[in-house]
């Protein structure tokens, strides 16, 4: 006679059981304020990076979870615009402009310096922690170029020496 | 009695130090009991007069630039809080050329008032458009901007109206207003400028297209890469709020509109409007097939208009003069002003409004005044990463849709990046190509796979490999993405590539490079 097969119990998760408090908190609280807007993703996941600096992958669950979405869904979205990152940032991101406007300043031969006084490429953290460089496709500050922003500050003007005054200040601001 | 000086507060004075300006102007003021009241005004739109300080006096605004921390003390030691002489005064601020020459509708208040006061809004013309709009129909609001002449200043140049009248028609319950303020183009900065120097505008605009359509929610969405442009609007939005220029009764007509502002990601194609509107929506900013048109089937599914900053910012003075009054300004098919920015490689960068109809020459150097590094302009790239590049024989194109259109150019957002002759324009063309392959949202082959076969044969050619031959299939890659992509960025790569390869040959064509292998002798 046939066995009947063993029943193996179903195992329900709780998306976000195991999240840190910190991500817990922060995650619930962008879905709180935004939980009844239409089309309220996006806003949601700015709310997450904006408290954390970046969107964990274990706050993808409950996101999918909270919105009936998939989690397919949520990842694509991060996945999708470049601003959203899914790893933590140094102290300090640095968005170069590499467009047309800042490279008619100069840009290409800023950026070159820049790595090598970072000694980082593009979507990478200094050892130390303290800066992220990331590329950024125009700053709106095109008859002042070339444009850097560091953190939400915007920097016109800027060659090698003044990025160096840069870093130092943003370093001192921070302290 | 207090002096009022006026130290922009726009984000492209910040970011060459005004705010330092600001703060020893009020320190030295404090510490010497002068009573000086500081305004932060919004940019004039000169920038290498930037950190510009204005002095109010009974000659007028009195302007000296550009200053810097170091210069603050010495200006009030030449009494400039009554227009004394200092080698950092320019004159009467609207007496320069560069700015008396210029013809603002749409920017009449950037520069001139306080962003956030409202009171300052009404007392310079501000909600004149609305009150009119309140009066008239739907129809004839629509009817207005149509006679007017508007088109998108997004860089389509739909005509408003008809974008509209289709709404207008459309029955639905639920209509949208959408402003497209991703202005991801590199040479632009007119949204910015206005979303700084003068929110309630297009605050003022959106509403009246609600009013014109039948819409009750609009939504701003604005690229994340402006942060003082989120502030200048979210404070400005919550002022209309208090005020009920926006709510449930506007103006207290009985009449409701809601205002969002909505923060994109990164990414370039939610400029393209259909992928802004997926974005909106919270999902990928993927371009959708057209039709059907937002006009019918839009945000969510619903009637949408959705149009660009300078555009809906346009329609309050055109409410307000009359549709003749705008159509007056330009040439041909090509109505109104148009404000032009001026940057990359020039020495007098800025904003001009100018009517339709001035040439490119006359932009570059009557107002530009040449290169900034004083080398000869090589060549122009108009209408951002999607726009030709221009040799020095067609800078006597002019300034209108159609002139362009017929030197397979375009205008699109009014942003002009000049370059000097270092540029090397095989490298321009390289990166047109690298750009697309970074931004294209995926949706469809040429753009997404083309843009990165681009890229390896412009490097084959830089590269000299079989050029003759790579050259030809360059511009047979091109022919595919023209023809085969879905939307404009697809589309219109191709451009700056083949208008490089056409007008400088001869950067595709140099010795090539060493490559890795002859250096190292391996």
């Amino acid at each position: 006679m046939r066995k009947t097969a063993e029943r193996i119990p179903l195992k329900v998760e709780v998306p976000g059981a195991t999240l840190p408090a910190d991500q817990k908190r922060a995650v619930q609280a962008a879905l709180d304020a935004n939980r009844g807007a239409a089309g309220a993703l996006l806003p949601i996941l700015h709310a997450v990076q904006d408290a954390l600096g970046y969107v964990p992958a274990g706050t993808v669950p409950v996101i999918a979870h909270d919105l009936n979405l998939s989690r397919a869904e949520v990842h694509g979205m991060l996945s999708f615009y470049h601003y959203f990152r899914t790893q933590p940032s140094g102290r300090h991101v640095v968005y170069l402009c590499r467009a047309e406007a800042c490279q008619s300043m100069g840009a290409r031969d800023l950026e070159a310096k820049v790595k090598q006084q970072l000694g980082i490429d593009f979507h990478e953290t200094t050892a130390d922690g303290a800066f992220t460089l990331e590329p950024v496709y125009c700053l709106g500050n095109c008859a002042c170029a070339p444009s850097v922003m560091v953190d939400k500050t915007l920097h016109g003007r800027v060659d090698a020496e003044r990025f160096a005054a840069l870093l130092v200040e943003a370093q001192e601001a921070s302290k | 009695m207090s002096t009022t000086v006026y130290v922009s507060a726009d984000a492209s004075a910040l970011a060459v130090g005004a705010d330092r300006v600001a703060r020893a102007i009020a320190g030295y003021a404090s510490r010497h009991g002068t009573d000086v009241r500081i305004v932060r005004n919004g940019l004039r739109g000169m920038f290498w007069l930037e950190p510009l300080v204005e002095v109010a006096t009974p000659a007028g605004r009195i302007a000296y630039g550009p200053v810097l921390e170091k210069d603050v003390e010495g200006l009030f030691a030449a009494g400039f809080l009554n227009g004394g002489a200092h080698e950092r005064r320019v004159g009467n601020v609207e007496g320069i050329g560069y700015f008396a020459k210029q013809e603002r509708l749409t920017f009449a208040r950037v520069g001139l008032t306080d962003p956030l006061s409202l009171d300052d809004y009404r007392a310079h013309g501000g909600l004149a458009g609305l009150s009119r709009a309140l009066e008239l129909g739907s129809a004839d609001i629509v009817k207005i901007v149509t006679d007017s002449g508007l088109r998108g200043r997004g860089g389509a140049a739909f005509p408003a109206g008809i974008k509209w009248n289709t709404a207008l028609g459309a029955q639905s319950s639920q209509k949208y207003i959408v402003c497209n303020a991703d202005e991801g183009d590199s040479g632009t900065f007119s949204d910015r400028m206005l979303m700084e120097g003068d929110p309630f505008v297009l605050i003022e605009g959106m509403i009246i297209a609600g009013l014109a359509v039948g819409a009750t929610q609009g939504y701003i969405y604005l690229r994340c890469e402006y942060p003082h442009a989120h502030k200048a609007l979210a404070a400005a939005l919550a002022t209309a709020y208090v005020n009920n220029v926006l709510g449930n009764d506007v103006l207290g007509s009985g009449k409701r509109f809601d205002l969002e502002v909505r923060l994109g990601a990164g990414a370039y194609i939610c400029g393209e409007e259909t992928s802004l509107l997926d974005s909106l929506e919270g999902k990928r900013g993927q371009v959708r097939a057209k039709p059907p048109l937002p006009a019918i089937c839009g945000l969510f599914g619903q009637p949408t208009i959705i149009n660009n900053v300078i555009t809906l910012a346009s329609v309050p003075i055109i409410l307000d003069r009359g549709a003749e009054y705008y159509r007056d300004f330009g040439m041909g098919r090509s109505r109104g002003t148009l404000p032009l920015q001026l940057a990359g490689n020039i020495k007098h960068g800025g904003l001009v409004e100018k009517a339709f109809g001035l040439t490119l020459r006359e932009l570059l150097y009557d107002y530009g005044g040449g290169s900034a590094t004083g080398r000869p302009i090589r060549a122009v790239q108009v209408g951002g990463p999607l726009g030709a590049y221009l040799p020095e024989s067609q800078f006597d194109t002019p300034i209108d849709y159609e002139a362009f259109a017929a030197i397979k150019e375009m205008l699109g957002h009014g942003g002009i990046v000049a370059f000097d002759d270092t540029v090397d324009m095989a490298q321009q063309a390289r990166f047109a190509m690298e750009f697309c392959a970074i931004e294209s949202c995926g949706k469809c082959t040429p753009c997404r796979i083309g843009s990165t076969r681009g890229v390896e044969v412009i490097d084959r050619i830089i590269g000299d490999h079989s050029r003759a031959t790579n050259t030809t299939l360059l511009r047979d890659l091109c022919d595919t993405m023209v023809n085969g992509s879905l939307c404009a960025l697809g589309g219109l790569t191709p451009y700056p590539v083949l208008s490089a390869l056409e007008h400088f040959p001869e950067d595709f064509s140099k010795e090539a490079p060493l490559p890795l292998s002859a250096v190292g002798g391996g």
